[in-house]
């Protein structure tokens, strides 16, 4: 507020509210629809004032490739200038990462294109550990898949959900346009199923449905893998022009990639992978099990638990960096004392030489003229399609064993047939991407492994053994009261497994209802 | 429903800023209408690749049109022929069956070019650097309903506040000025009680950093407006000037 952000006001000046999902009541504040993209321009401006005052030095289009280790603690990075190819070393008395979730794993996602595990996957490999790794939210507001050209899915804000109602039709493979399918001929069906909470039951609870009704047959759209999201009641409510205030951009975003207006038809949605709740393990400062290195916001695993309700994701980065972060930093650069920050100690060289190897070992293919090579975004889309199908929305043993013995074939088949253009000493993007993808590929056996380990439903994490008889998530804290953190074991072994036991003094984790 | 179409892609290809460049003529055929316009450069780009050749080189990053990574002139315009739409949510069903598309980079002096149609916008950040926050430090500031602020400037502040910095104002203007991003930048702030004590040393220092990265001068074309992707009205460039102005004659 105080940087200059325009939150929404009532007339009177306060600040005003609205109510998200998995929440009864309105207490989030917004900036029309775009709250998080304008609290990342106000911490842009913050940080340039610091800029402007040179304690901070921004060095832009750089990608850290490994993690440097000294004496036992984080003491650098080793970073790829994207624009000439070069590698770079730097060296700080400690090391934080802000390098965001690791969505992209699935490779459709909500998720911006560069989003990636490289940063927190190189230092689980340093001893880093890494903690529910299976934890992925999947949104159930987004514009449903149309091709497989497709790159990204766009999030329909959750905000939709406030006047908006969620149905598919009541007769399977039913074809009709949704306008001329009667009132009586509708399924609501999460009003039906959660007469209390409707249209704002949690995340995974409305996809899962989604999900589960699609499945039935009864989904819409070209695909059968789409329910509707209809607007026309609030309109006739409201007026238009009120609702038009509320969602106009959503909807003209809307229009713009489907070609269809949501004032005039309900427009059509599915779940898609959004939010990562697993990450690196950080202790209550906010410093990983490498002594030194600190990670912040949708990289590290902590505050959501199992799952995160709407609008907290940027809550805890907030918090982390502007409120945790500076006193927890400070006491540790106190504890740790002076050391010596030259880049040419031993692990820096080793660490360099690394990236260089695993940089050349991409391009072999080029220009070698072998048959049968495939691009990055092959194996991507092979990987996420495998990852979505076994370890999406519902997981079962049989599903994530079969995945578990998949991901190995893929990675051979990227490390022998993958073919990178160009050279390392160039701007190079399918370089960036073939390296990002390598990870993505190592780190699904451990986020698989994790899923199989959690014999439970927990959160969004929905285990099909492990259900209610009404098909609800059913929880086991008798054995799973714990937070699952791996630790990478070198390539070929087994990561292993550490419970840091939860212990709840205020509340009693119980089985949810939205009913 | 979905439709294909055939299209000719003349496109800019140029190795670096030392470097000539020239146009490179493709054909793409099966072009799925539904597709957007970066998801038929990626297939481009895989054809490219799997024909041993060097796909092309563009910025992107959300493919929602909130990041202002990505930008192009498609047949001589800027993000292409649909109003308020960035390059990334243009679709391709705005273009006919057998239609050629011209895209070139974003040109002006104060975004020198990387690589095809990657250029460097940093001179943004400069102009950002010279004033463009409020100077309050985290974790010390009141209650934010301790600030009321009016709902008509609120709103009016969000408006300028939905400026992406992609820079496609400078990219249409014939003087590649920046004044409709510094004034999105200023109004703002401006706008805001939060931002009003430091209101006069903003308006001049980021009207000098502009000057400084190379831009040119407003000569009311009103092309910026035209292209911008968020529809930032040009009573912002008025209302910068007025700021300006009032700082200059009223310095302290
Ligand atoms: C479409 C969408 C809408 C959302 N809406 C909301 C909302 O309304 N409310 C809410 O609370 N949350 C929302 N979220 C979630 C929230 O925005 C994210 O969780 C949050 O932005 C994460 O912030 P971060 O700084 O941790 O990571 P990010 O914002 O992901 O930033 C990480 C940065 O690190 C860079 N990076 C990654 N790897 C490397 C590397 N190896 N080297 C160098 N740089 C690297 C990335 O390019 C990126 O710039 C939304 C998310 C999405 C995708
Ligand atoms: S890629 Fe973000 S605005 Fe286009």
């Amino acid at each position: 507020m105080a940087q200059g952000i325009p939150f929404a006001r009532e007339y009177g000046g306060t600040l005003a509210n609205r109510s998200f999902g998995g929440a009864q009541v309105s207490r989030t504040f917004y900036a029309r629809g775009q709250t998080g993209q304008q609290l990342l321009l106000g911490a842009y401006s913050a940080m340039m004032r610091q800029v402007a005052s040179g304690k901070v030095t921004i060095y832009s289009r750089r990608e850290m490739m490994d993690l440097v280790i000294v004496d036992g603690r984080a003491r650098g990075i080793i970073c790829r200038n994207l624009i000439t190819g070069k590698l770079e070393r730097y060296s700080a008395h400690a090391v934080v990462l802000a390098t965001g979730g690791y969505g992209n794993v699935f490779y459709l996602s909500t998720n911006a294109m560069a989003s990636n595990v490289t940063a927190a996957w190189r230092a689980c490999k340093h001893g880093a550990g890494f903690a529910n790794p299976c934890f992925v939210q999947i949104h159930p507001t987004c514009i449903p898949v149309h091709g497989d050209y497709q790159s990204k899915l766009t999030l329909m804000s959750e905000s939709l959900r406030n006047d908006g109602r969620v149905w598919v039709p009541k007769k399977k493979h039913d074809t009709r346009p949704p306008t001329e399918i009667p009132e009586d001929e509708r399924d609501y069906y999460l009003e039906q199923k959660y007469p209390s909470f409707g249209n704002l039951v949690p995340r995974d609870v409305a996809s899962r449905n989604a999900k589960e009704v699609c499945d039935q047959g009864q989904g819409v759209g070209e695909t059968g893998l789409a329910v509707y999201l209809d607007l026309q009641e609030a309109i006739k409510r409201d007026g238009l022009e009120v609702i038009l205030k509320k969602y106009g951009n959503l909807f003209q975003m809307y229009e713009k990639i489907t070609g269809s207006d949501p004032s005039r038809e309900p427009m059509k949605i599915f779940p898609a992978v959004h939010y990562t709740m697993g990450g690196l393990w950080v202790d209550y400062n906010l410093m990983s099990t490498i002594d030194g290195l600190f990670v912040v916001g949708e990289a590290n695993f902590s505050d959501h638990g199992a799952n995160r309700l709407g609008a907290s994701a940027l809550m805890q980065g907030l918090a982390d960096g502007y409120f945790v972060l500076p006193y927890s930093m400070g006491n540790y650069l106190a504890r740790a004392g002076a050391c010596d920050l030259s880049t040419g100690h031993k692990p820096y060289d080793k660490a360099e030489k690394a990236v260089q190897a695993a940089t050349e070992d991409l391009l072999k293919n080029t220009r070698s003229g072998k048959k049968g090579l495939q691009t990055v975004d092959h194996y991507h889309r092979q990987l996420g399609s495998l990852l979505w199908d076994h370890c999406g929305m519902a997981r079962n043993k049989k599903g994530l064993e079969y995945a578990l013995n998949k991901i190995p074939e893929i990675r051979d088949d990227f490390k022998n047939n993958v073919l990178v253009p160009g050279t390392g000493q160039q701007l190079n993007q399918s370089l960036e991407r073939a390296g990002r993808v390598s990870d993505f590929l190592e780190f699904a056996d451990v986020m698989v492994r994790d899923a199989l380990a959690r014999e439970e439903s927990c959160g969004c994490h929905l285990r099909e053994e492990s259900q209610t008889e009404e098909h609800e998530a059913k929880r086991d804290d008798a054995h799973y009261t714990h937070v699952a953190v791996w630790e990478y074991k070198g390539e070929g072994t087994e990561p292993a497994l550490h419970k840091e036991q939860l212990s709840f003094e205020n509340v009693t984790p119980s089985q949810r209802s939205y009913k | 429903m979905a439709k294909t179409i055939t299209i000719t892609i003349k496109i800019w290809r140029q190795s670096g800023a030392d470097f000539q460049g020239s146009f490179e003529k493709h054909v793409l055929e099966s072009v799925d209408t539904d597709m957007s316009f970066l998801e038929m450069l990626d297939v481009l780009n895989e054809q490219l690749t799997l024909s041993g050749r060097e796909p092309v080189a563009f910025d992107h990053d959300c493919r929602e049109g909130i990041c202002g990574m990505c930008g192009a002139v498609v047949n001589g315009t800027a993000h292409g022929p649909e109003r308020e739409t960035t390059l990334c949510q243009l679709h391709m069903r705005h273009f006919r069956d057998g239609q050629t598309i011209t895209i070139e980079p974003f040109r002006a002096k104060g975004f020198p070019l990387i690589k095809d149609l990657i250029i460097d916008r940093s001179a943004f950040d400069q102009v950002i650097i010279a004033g463009g926050y409020v100077s309050v430090n985290a974790g010390s500031a009141q209650d934010g309903n301790s600030i009321p602020v009016a709902q008509a400037n609120a709103e009016q502040a969000m408006d300028a506040a939905a400026c992406i910095g992609c820079g496609a104002c400078v990219a249409a203007c014939p003087n590649a000025a920046a004044m409709l991003f510094v004034g999105a930048k200023v109004s703002q702030l401006a706008l805001l009680p939060q931002g009003s004590p430091e209101r006069k040393r903003r308006a001049l220092s980021m009207v000098t950093a502009m000057d400084k990265a190379g831009f040119g001068n407003c000569s009311n074309e009103r092309e910026c407006e035209n292209v911008c992707p968020k529809s930032i009205s040009i009573r912002n460039i008025a209302r910068l000037n007025r700021e300006y102005l009032r700082a200059a004659f009223t310095a302290d």
